[in-house]
């Protein structure tokens, strides 16, 4: 870890949906920051709002519904929710890139994985001809596609699944952006293909000096990849530090759930999430701490005020009244 | 995003209030539309002010009343006989109306059965019948209505036979495929076990229930029906003159078009806006039916 | 595949054996054409001879036969009233009607398939709206009706185009127009709800996450995709516009093959309207044909590539 300014500093994120239903408040005031070749994991059920998140980092929000409503987000010191619609595009996909969960949709079945890798390359380094053609092989090989040149040609379905998420992996390293978002990229995989995508990551992240936000539900990779870790729960993040200080010294009740599914030892296999209760409804949520309703340790102040954000110990942070009373 | 949705217990209404609320769920525009055709359809004699085939020759070729020339005793204008277009374009809704309705009577009915018996007995029936209705269903239908209408003589009846004859496929094509999906239903297979016959089990389970699709599909093929009927009158192989068919009213203001564009324009009109209000309620019946229908 | 390409092409020619089995029993059962065709004054004797010139006096069967062999190897026999041969008739009209349905059809895609991609992109807004009242339309309006209120607006009150017959290209543009306009509508429909439908797709949000410009997103990844059943639809459009020929041949005075048959009928010509009905027949067939082989040669294919989960 090395760099002194952050790379990414997200302050007060809010990401509002505006529904007939009501206002779900998928994001609601999230912070973080991030510095060169640090790896933040963020993990969550689904509905937590981490793959909002996420979208929200590259100004993709499904509208006309949902509207990034406040905050910041700087990029090397740059605020990119002040940028014009054509600036923000070429940091999409330049500087910060995303690789999304199911290989097998993200990529279009209509075109050759070469047609699309140099989409990307065209697009963001402006080269051509011969030029692009060794940098889309180059991609694919940094990747670890085997016989990258003649895989050029061929479509999607005619891979496997682990071959399609290095595809989309190497479109989205293709452009050496600064930062990578990973949403659940290995959740449709192979638990073996898995460990050889993570590691196969973890190296590229370290010889190109990139920043990775992880988004997964598995604290089995949180534990093998992530230098810091993001416990989110209904658009907010409960709890935040080291991966270490997480693992040993939970201060969230939600944190201590989640890691109590988690089989202790050091396979990276886990079992899927698997908590009491249901996550609550973003449209209509309850007065005070939204895990109240699911807490065992919930008190009475939990179900009236949401609990403002305390220090744990340096860098450990969290939400939780618990935490408040302990001091 | 798990959300817990509290279903509102249903209310079940009887009664006149029933029917109310269902009239009300209607689509307002086109019903309204259907409705002032078939109030036309049954009592044009009443409410047409001119007799549809007599023409006045002082007043012939009459333009709009709103137009310079025109007469408010002539709403829509006359044509070059001296008849009234306004009244001719109301009696004209008899000849729709019961054209399309009996073709429909006809297809539906043939389709119905076919598609019945197709998709219950299975095997070699279905294979063969729908054999039949795909050959049928190829066949250029403006072409073969032309060529008998035409050989045979332009009537009344020959076009309706023939378009029914024609239509029978869509409907046993649809009534087939849901024939075989309900057929898969426990208490078709109960009913066999208790030893009853073949008609009886689809008369009393199957039946009733492809209805709901069996609406749908009529209401839709009404007005591709009107729009045949138009078609073949105007070719002069529909219903004969002097019926005041829209599509007849057509090809004699095709002739006028230079000097009285009006007697071609109005009657097309009147069949656009026709088939315009059916295929809205239709979609609308379609809509409204479908997910009961997955409840079936 | 190929068994179920051979099993359409039986079928064909039993459709085709059909058709042409009823055109015959109909002109035969009809009444004697050879009443019409000769004077009033004409005797008996001169009116026995036609009969036999014409082999009206075989048996039934015979007559069928015969029919049925000239059907098959191209002879249509002559035309009554002008005693050229059938085949020559229908030689000089076909291409017209063919013409006239390639530029209608070329005209529905052009116009049908960006309406609708506009519509499917700017959802909701008043171009949306526009446009699919424009659709419904589509549906409503006959085609005949549409037909003469195009030349009354364009041939007689502007004057800007011919009112009718075939001349220069000019005159291609109304009938063009009339004829594809209901299929216009339905293509815009279509490939609206088809675009719709890929928009969402994981595909398109992975486009635009790679930062590619917009245009790019739905002009080369959703359109792409889009537009496999608007394709087949597009044969599919063809037999429509056979379908429809006959009425627009008639209000534009197109000299196509639909008028011809109608001409024909109207002047009890019948070896014209049996060959005509015919080669028509046969045409309207194989393109139903094709379009249910391309329907089950893209099936597999959309399957596979359908977008989405």
């Amino acid at each position: 870890m090395n760099g002194h300014t952050p790379l990414l500093e997200v302050r007060d994120l809010k990401t509002y949906f505006f529904t007939r239903r009501g206002t779900v408040k998928a994001v609601d005031g999230v912070s973080f920051s991030l510095f060169p070749g640090e790896t933040l994991a963020v993990v969550g059920e689904s509905g937590s709002g981490k793959s909002m998140t996420a979208l929200s980092l590259v100004r993709l929000v499904p509208e006309p519904a949902g509207r990034i409503v406040g905050g910041e987000i700087r990029l090397e010191g740059q605020d990119i929710l002040k940028l014009k619609s054509h600036e923000m595009r070429r940091v999409r996909g330049g500087r910060i890139a995303m690789i999304l969960q199911d290989p097998m949709t993200s990529l279009n079945p209509a075109f050759s994985i070469g047609d699309q890798v140099g989409e990307a390359v065209r697009e963001h380094q402006g080269v051509g001809g011969g030029e692009l053609r060794r940098r889309v092989v180059e991609a694919l090989s940094r990747l670890k596609i085997p016989s990258a040149e003649s895989r050029t040609a061929d479509y999607p379905h005619q891979m496997s699944g682990g071959m399609r998420q290095r595809v989309s992996g190497a479109i989205a390293l293709s452009c050496q952006p600064r930062l990578l978002i990973a949403d659940e990229p290995t959740t449709s995989l192979d638990v073996t293909i898995q460990a050889q995508y993570l590691d196969l990551l973890r190296e590229i992240q370290e010889r190109l000096g990139i920043s990775v936000i992880f988004i997964t539900h598995d604290f089995g990779i949180v534990a093998a990849t992530a230098h810091k870790v993001a416990v989110m729960y209904a658009g907010k993040i409960v709890e935040m530090g080291t991966t270490e200080e997480i693992f040993d010294n939970p201060a969230h009740p939600y944190t201590e759930a989640l890691l109590r599914c988690v089989p202790r030892s050091d396979r990276l296999e886990s079992r899927l999430l698997d908590i009491p209760g249901q996550p609550p409804d973003l449209a209509n949520l309850p007065a005070g701490c939204s895990f109240a309703p699911r807490c065992p340790r919930a008190m009475s102040r939990c179900r009236e005020v949401y609990p403002p954000e305390v220090e744990v110990s340096p860098g450990h942070v969290t939400k939780c009244w618990l935490a408040v009373t302990e001091e | 995003m798990a959300i817990v949705e509290v279903e509102r217990p249903v209310l079940v209404e009887h009664g006149p209030r029933r029917v109310w609320s269902a009239v009300r769920q209607l689509p307002a525009i086109p019903t309204l539309v259907l409705s002032v055709v078939v109030v036309f359809a049954l009592f044009a004699g009443q409410v047409a002010p001119h007799p549809p085939t007599e023409g006045e020759l002082r007043m012939r070729t009459k333009p709009a009343a709103w137009v310079e020339g025109g007469s408010t005793a002539h709403l829509l204008g006359t044509d070059d006989q001296g008849r009234d277009i306004l009244s001719r374009i109301i009696h004209g809704t008899r000849v729709s109306m019961a054209v399309s309705l009996m073709a429909i009577l006809i297809a539906g009915t043939i389709g119905t059965v076919i598609g019945l018996v197709a998709g219950y007995r299975g095997g070699v029936i279905d294979a063969l019948l729908m054999r039949l209705a795909d050959v049928a269903l190829s066949m250029p239908l403006i072409l073969i209505a032309v060529v008998v209408a035409a050989v045979a003589g332009p009537s009344f009846r020959n076009v309706i036979l023939v378009i029914g004859l024609l239509l029978w496929p869509r409907f046993a094509r649809q009534v087939r495929g849901e024939t075989l999906s309900i057929k898969e239903n426990d208490y078709v297979a109960l009913a066999r076990v208790a030893g009853r016959s073949g008609s009886y089990i689809v008369w009393r389970h199957i039946f009733p229930n492809i209805v709901p699709s069996l609406l749908v599909i009529s209401t839709l093929q009404m007005a591709y029906v009107i729009l045949l009927e138009g078609s073949l009158s105007f070719l002069g192989v529909g219903v004969p003159p002097p019926r005041p068919a829209w599509g007849l009213m057509i090809a004699e203001g095709r002739h006028l078009v230079w000097t009285a564009p009006w007697v071609a324009a109005f009657p097309g009109i009147a069949m656009a806006v026709t088939l315009l209000a059916m295929n809205m309620f239709g979609d609308w019946l379609r809509d409204k039916l479908d997910p009961k229908l997955r409840q079936v | 595949m190929q068994r179920y390409i051979l099993g359409r092409i039986a079928q064909l020619f039993v459709s085709l054996l059909v058709v042409v089995t009823f055109v015959f029993l109909l002109s035969r059962l009809s009444g004697d054409p050879v009443q019409l065709m000769l004077d009033v004054t004409a005797t008996e004797a001169e009116k026995q001879a036609l009969r036999v010139q014409l082999g009206l006096d075989q048996p039934f069967a015979v007559q069928y036969a015969v029919y049925l062999r000239g059907m098959a190897t191209g002879d249509f026999g002559r035309s009554v009233l002008s005693r050229r041969p059938v085949l020559e008739h229908i030689g000089e009209r076909l291409p017209n009607t063919l013409m006239l349905g390639a530029v209608a059809i070329a005209l529905s895609v052009v116009i049908g398939v960006p309406i609708g991609v506009y519509s499917a992109v700017k959802r909701g807004t008043a171009l949306d709206h526009v446009a699919r009242v424009f659709a419904v339309l589509g549906q409503a309006v006959p085609t005949f009706w549409l037909g003469i209120m195009l030349i009354l607006v364009f041939g007689v009150w502007l004057g800007w185009l011919p009112p009718g017959g075939k001349s220069g290209p000019e005159s291609y543009i109304l009938p063009a127009i009339t004829l594809g306009y209901f299929t216009a509508a339905a293509i815009m429909r279509l490939t609206r709800s088809s675009m719709l439908e890929v928009l969402g797709a994981e595909y398109v949000k992975f486009a635009r996450i790679k930062g590619l410009r917009e245009r790019v997103v739905i002009w080369k990844h959703a359109l792409k995709n889009a537009t496999i059943p608007v394709l087949t639809f597009s044969v599919m459009l063809f037999v429509i516009f056979l379908g429809g020929a006959v009425v627009t041949e008639t209000v534009f005075a197109w000299p196509g093959l639909g008028r011809l048959i109608l001409e024909g009928i109207n002047t009890r010509d019948y070896p014209i309207v049996q060959g005509g009905v015919m080669v028509f027949s046969a045409i309207y067939l194989l393109a139903n044909l094709m379009v249910d082989v391309l329907y089950s040669y893209f099936n597999p294919k959309i399957r596979y590539a359908r977008p989405g989960a």
